[in-house]
């Protein structure tokens, strides 16, 4: 009893006093607490550790709190807006979201030389991130792509698969192949192992003769697939040898690789990039420190610090020299990147003005597809 | 005295404080019945927030459709009286041109393009290029906004601007019922490889049946044995059933991806024993044969427990005396036990097959291609594309489905027969 009360009494000065402490920062700089939404998991971690834990330290009066709240992002601030009780901050979304979210004028614009950081050779923001990366209301922190990786022991070492068009080819590639349910991604491989040059898929894929055209391929390999739902499945599905090859994001498969051991190469042919980063919500009541934060996060160096935690690279030319290795595990994170030189000789950009005009349609014919 | 001769007057009985005994009576009813309504109000108050209202706003949200009225009004006004043949004439021209610049101002008009593009691939992109341009746009405007965009020059833009234009809706049952408008605006099936949704519908009803009969095939023996063994073994029985109702659903789904992929136990188990060819491994999951197994296991507790709770109500005299007058076990059984058990198969198969007919993380985890279900393609849309009219309006079908196959339950076989506990 006597010692409860001795460790309240404690608690209560230190409560005091910390109180104080605070009441002092705060005739400086008034307390600030910020929420940040994004995809929960390794990715935050990386984001908190390259981004929101220097911030914090430079800014004592910040408090940064982590909502994983990115998968429903557009659903998340379509709500707070109606309600007019916007209580996000900065929120990590997909480009064709914030594309969305922009037109419906829930976003704030962002002026990419005037809000952010110029490379530290002077190039403005504007030219220094990678083209497509940024958008009106939006800009990217990450460049991620979909790629088609395998597993190594179950084709014979002289004989390994290396291109998209061996992935098409269930004659010398035997084998089940996992991709995901959904027509983006697939049908563009799907063209692209059927010849149609890169920079024309997404012509291609807009006229009726296109879009049979990548089904017609896909209908070559359509007894050998398996199609996956959940982010999780594909890495389980190669390591259990269920399939041969499975279509993934790369830093899922680096994780199961590198981290966990898993006999899995990835085809860094046609990878399908796509981009991922902030936008800031319109209406939020610490738009100051909101951008302040998207200010110092976008800058060259933390984008590359970020690739120490996680294999997405950075959206910033400027960055891609500074990238170093893992923080824990200390291999060369270079060539894990989808920017890497070796990696990026091939890349689809995925074309998201082109999935927002036609995802209705074409996943209405993709499932139909599926069933049949 | 006058008391005593109230007293003796049939129908005037007063109680010790002089009001009328049917009067207080009634007063004394009324506080109980208060007093029971209010202890049940939160409950009331809870269906009403969680279960009530939600669903009213799903029903709302499938026919709801402001996206235009809202965003387009000048536009609405002028295209009321188009007849719909050619194109529409320059006030409807103009009225659209004035409608993207105020909507540029107040960016209201992003919605529109993602409203019309549910009905025009396209849509979005036609109105988001046209918005940018708008400013600098010279009269004629048809002249103007048609060079803007070549789409402005085809009829069906304005077609589905003018159909979209009351504040209610049918076009999302339209899509969700795999149909289409044609150009002279009649309703026509989708074409073959559009449609999607009636398939997905007709898959869920079999494999809920087939999982419901599947449940019942297995869980009477289960419950027969539950209720007649001794307590002793029956105890044990119980836990072995109520044992995978308490851990969690994620983990069961995914033991039955570990036992049932083509490398997995079952298989291995199979080759070892030399049933099976190592080329020739079975494919019991990522399709709907492993749908069916993982959910027949999943909600098997749901038939079992209603099915024990009423056979554990039937006394086993009635089965003896059966035997006594001359009955054989089977006739016994059959005539005797099992239409006593009725209320439990039906109480058991309305559960299993109204809990599976909604079913969601296991058909997505295990049902591969095949084994999806219509909760699938709804989360989807509400989800993923963010159409949450037409989710709504597939949710809303699911739900009328479910209750028409209830009414008819209750209809040909009667809610009495159903006992819950």
């Amino acid at each position: 009893m006597l010692r409860s009360l001795t460790t309240s009494t404690t608690t209560l000065a230190a409560g005091a006093v910390a109180v104080g402490l605070t009441l002092g920062a705060a005739q400086a700089q008034a307390p600030v607490t910020l929420t940040v939404v994004s995809w929960g998991g390794a990715y935050t971690q990386s984001q908190v550790r390259a981004y929101h834990e220097p911030f914090m330290e430079m800014n004592p009066n910040v408090t940064i709190v982590n909502d994983d709240g990115s998968a429903n992002a557009l659903a998340g601030l379509r709500a707070q807006h109606q309600a007019g009780n916007v209580s996000w901050d900065l929120v990590d979304m997909l480009p064709s979201e914030a594309q969305l979210a922009c037109d419906e004028g829930i976003l704030m614009r962002i002026d990419l030389d005037e809000m952010l950081e110029p490379a530290p050779d002077g190039t403005p923001a504007s030219e220094d991130f990678i083209e497509g990366s940024t958008g009106e209301c939006y800009v990217s922190t990450i460049i991620y792509s979909t790629v088609v990786a395998f597993n190594t022991e179950m084709f014979p070492e002289d004989k390994q698969p290396k291109t998209i068009k061996d992935f098409f080819d269930v004659e010398n590639f035997p084998g089940k192949r996992a991709i995901q349910d959904r027509p983006a991604v697939n049908l563009e491989w799907a063209l692209y192992a059927d010849g149609v040059a890169i920079e024309d898929i997404y012509d291609t894929l807009e006229t009726e003769e296109g879009i049979e055209r990548a089904f017609a391929k896909l209908d070559t390999i359509k007894d050998h697939l398996i199609f996956w739902t959940e982010g999780a499945q594909p890495p389980q599905l190669l390591a259990d040898k269920e399939v041969a090859f499975a279509t993934s994001y790369n830093g899922r498969l680096f994780e199961a690789s590198e981290v966990e051991g898993q006999p899995f190469k990835i085809i860094w042919d046609g990878q399908l990039v796509e981009w991922d980063g902030w936008v800031v919500p319109e209406g939020t009541k610490n738009k100051e420190v909101a951008l302040e934060l998207l200010r110092f996060s976008t800058d060259t160096q933390r984008l590359a610090d970020q690739a120490k935690f996680i294999s997405y690279g950075p959206a910033r030319t400027s960055s891609a020299a500074l990238v170093g290795q893992h923080a824990d595990l200390g291999i060369d994170m270079g060539p894990h990147m989808p920017t890497h030189p070796d990696n990026f000789q091939t890349p689809i950009v995925l074309n998201n003005d082109f999935w927002s005009d036609y995802v209705d349609e074409l996943r209405e014919r993709f499932g139909s597809w599926m069933l049949q | 005295m006058a008391q005593a001769e109230m007293v003796g007057m049939p129908g005037a009985l007063v109680s010790a404080d002089g009001t009328s005994l049917k009067a207080s009576l009634r007063r004394a009813d009324r506080r109980r019945r208060v007093t029971a309504f209010l202890l049940v109000l939160p409950l009331l108050a809870f269906i009403v927030i969680t279960f009530v209202m939600p669903i009213g706003d799903m029903l709302w949200r499938s026919v709801k459709n402001d996206a235009i009225t809202d965003n387009l009004p000048h536009t609405v006004d002028a295209i009321a009286s188009w007849n719909g043949e050619g194109l529409p004439p320059e006030e409807v021209y103009a009225a659209m041109v004035q409608d993207m610049r105020e909507g540029k101002a107040d960016r209201s008009i992003g919605s529109v393009g993602i409203r019309l593009n549910y009905e025009m691939s396209g849509a979005r992109s036609l109105i988001n290029s046209s918005v940018r341009k708008a400013e600098n746009l010279e009269p004629p405007y048809k002249e103007s906004l048609g060079a803007a965009h070549r789409n402005w020059r085809d009829p069906e833009i304005w077609r589905i601007i003018q159909r979209e234009s009351r504040p209610l809706t049918a076009s999302y049952y339209v899509s969700g019922l795999d149909l289409r408008y044609a150009e002279d605006g009649s309703i026509v099936r989708q074409p073959d490889h559009q449609r999607i949704y009636i398939d997905l519908y007709m898959r869920t009803l079999l494999l809920s049946v087939v999982i419901t009969g599947l449940t019942l095939l297995l869980g009477f023996p289960i419950a027969f044995l539950l209720a007649t063994l001794p307590m002793r073994y029956s105890n044990l029985l119980m836990i072995l059933v109520l044992l995978p109702f308490w851990t969690s659903l994620l983990v069961r789904t995914t033991a039955w991806i570990v036992l049932l992929q083509q490398q997995g136990v079952i298989n291995d188990v199979l080759i070892a024993a030399g049933v099976l060819a190592d080329e020739n491994r079975l494919q019991m999951i990522h399709n709907w044969v492993g749908t069916l197994i993982a959910m027949t296991h999943i909600l098997l507790p749901f038939m079992v427990l209603p099915l024990y709770s009423v056979m554990k109500g039937i006394p086993p005299s009635y089965m003896r005396a059966a035997r006594s007058l001359g009955a054989t076990p089977w006739t016994a059984f059959w005539k005797v036990y099992v239409p006593q058990t009725l209320p439990g198969v039906g109480a058991g198969g309305v559960l299993v097959f109204i809990i599976s007919v909604g079913y969601y993380i296991t058909p997505a985890l295990v049902g591969g291609q095949s084994g999806q279900m219509v909760s699938n393609i709804i989360a989807y849309h509400m989800q993923r594309s963010l159409n949450w009219g037409l989710g709504a309006a597939l949710g809303s079908m699911l739900l009328a489905g479910v209750l028409i196959l209830y009414w008819a339950y209750s209809k040909f076989f009667g809610t009495e027969n159903v006992k819950l506990g």
